[in-house]
């Protein structure tokens, strides 16, 4: 069974349409990008999936489950993490925030918190206020804040779009390895091509507003990926030119 | 260094009170220098009316501001959160709460009589506006976003409002409580001074300056409230820097009533 299935979705502000036909699956296991120029509808795509917005049109199931409010397993991570995180909290305090309503026991928590932030990098971090942490940091609380709830799917709505190139470089590799670790499905949106093909096993294109998906691409170049190798491959070159094309047209 | 700087200020001004009364250009009987004043406020403490009546007022004081905390944070709450509550109530509001209560006084007086009820009502009266209007707009300037991103992960409305909103809300509600700390104050004090025969600073003062004519014991009294109120707004400053550090943004621009 998929994981997530989108099935003639579409939304629309006050008979303005946002999104008009969106369909697609996510298989257990996959990470897929979503890439589209913006203001194309990407993030009410986003949140009529994460149960934030009801769909004007069509259906999203989650293993099976038709979404309707917030469906229990999922997490998102948003690209303004300054906003999303709890400034009073520590980033363990943070991460472990939302175990509590999952009836977890006080062991139980404090060991997937510990987890999630080594699977960051942020063990050392782990007393500290998210105000005394970069941005690139902050959004890895984020991440981790996500990673210890172990959602069956992880929604990341621009999760890089506020960092700086190189931090945004590091915080990609980490997706793919934490996501390599923790056996997560990932659904990513994002408006930077690059970013589409190096982190995704699949693409999809999504055209100007209101959203459809004109193109699904498979991006078939190996694992691990490497930031200076990968984007020289012929493949990702071709991939990133294809996807150029269609986002143009 | 500003700490000398901000006391080389006070020093200058007790010293121009101090040769304005030397050399006669006020009378001394009106207005005694500071060096009368000071020796009188440590006489003061030994005086068992104004004890009585120092007691008396800080004990009211703290009574009417826990009440105006609880009532405007209660009333503050369900208003940010109802809006057709709010704008029902806020015409009443607005009509209330510019109301200076030192002009309720005589009404007051002639309904409640002139026992501790009294000017507690009044100080509650008074200091509830600026902490239930600072948490009502409070409510609206928690960040949709944080809410939201909580809301995904499917915390309890239970847990959203004790964890997060009070939280966020919490540097505007501090500063409401500040202000209003002062405002119940006077408040107290003037009630004081206008119900005759109560026991408290405003009655002593009144006292003493009217039928005494002891001007010395009247400022002494002064400078002692005066004292308080500094004391407890830097209390509250401490308390705002030490436990809501993250809010100083938050709490300097939460001012609304102020």
């Amino acid at each position: 069974m998929s994981m997530l299935e989108v099935a003639g979705l579409g939304h629309a502000y006050g008979g303005v349409d946002a999104v008009s036909d969106v369909s697609f699956v996510v298989e257990p296991g996959e990470l897929v990008c979503i890439v589209g120029p913006s203001g194309c509808g990407k993030s009410t795509l986003l949140r009529c999936i994460a149960g934030l917005l009801p769909p004007t049109r069509g259906t999203v199931s989650l293993h099976g489950d038709r979404v309707v409010g917030v469906p229990s397993d999922l997490a998102v991570v948003f690209q303004d993490y300054s906003r999303s995180l709890l400034p009073w909290r520590t980033v363990a305090g943070n991460v472990e925030f939302p175990l509590r309503d999952r009836g977890l026991s006080t062991v139980e928590r404090r060991s997937r918190v510990e987890e999630a932030l080594s699977w960051v990098g942020l063990s050392e971090a782990a007393g500290k206020h998210p105000f005394e942490l970069s941005g690139g940091m902050q959004q890895r609380v984020s991440i981790a804040r996500a990673l210890a709830y172990r959602p069956a799917l992880m929604l990341m709505d621009e999760p890089f779009a506020s960092v700086d190139a190189q931090t945004r470089a590091d915080l990609e590799d980490l997706v793919l390895t934490v996501r390599a670790s923790a056996g997560m499905t990932v659904l990513l949106v994002t408006h930077d091509i690059d970013e589409s093909v190096y982190l995704a096993d699949r693409v999809l294109v999504l055209s100007q507003s209101p959203a459809t998906v004109v193109e699904t691409l498979k991006v078939d170049l190996s694992s691990p990926r490497d930031q200076i190798t990968t984007r020289g491959t012929d493949t990702f070159v071709r991939l990133r030119t294809e996807i150029a094309r269609q986002i143009r047209r | 260094m500003p700490f000398v700087r901000k006391l080389a200020g006070l020093v200058g001004f007790l010293l121009l009170w101090e040769a304005a009364g030397r050399l006669g250009l006020v009378d001394a009987r009106v207005l005694p220098p500071p060096s009368e004043v000071l020796v009188r406020f440590g006489l003061l403490f030994t005086d068992r009316g104004f004890v009585a009546g120092a007691v008396s007022t800080v004990l009211s004081w703290a009574i009417a501001l826990l009440c105006a905390t609880v009532l405007g944070v209660g009333v503050g709450l369900l208003l940010g959160s109802v809006p057709a509550l709010r704008l029902i109530t806020m015409p009443v509001i607005e009509f209330l709460r510019p109301l200076p209560s030192v002009a309720l006084i005589p009404l007051a007086i002639a309904l409640l009589g002139t026992q501790a009820q009294t000017k507690i009502v009044l100080g509650v009266f008074a200091a509830t506006w600026p902490i239930l209007l600072n948490t009502s707009y409070a409510l609206g300037e928690v960040d949709p976003r944080l809410l939201e991103t909580v809301r995904c992960f499917r915390v309890s409305r239970w847990r959203r409002l004790v964890g997060v909103t009070l939280p966020s809300i919490g540097p505007f509600v501090l500063t409401g409580v500040r202000i209003s700390a002062s405002i119940a104050l006077i408040a107290i004090v003037g009630t004081e001074f206008l119900a005759g025969g109560s026991i408290g600073l405003g009655q002593y003062a009144f006292v003493q300056g009217t039928s005494g004519g002891r001007m010395d014991v009247v400022l002494a009294a002064t400078v002692f409230a005066g004292l308080f109120g500094c004391l407890v707004n830097a209390g509250f400053l401490a308390v705002q820097r030490r436990w809501v550090s993250w809010g100083s943004v938050a709490s300097s621009s939460g001012e609304v009533a102020a």
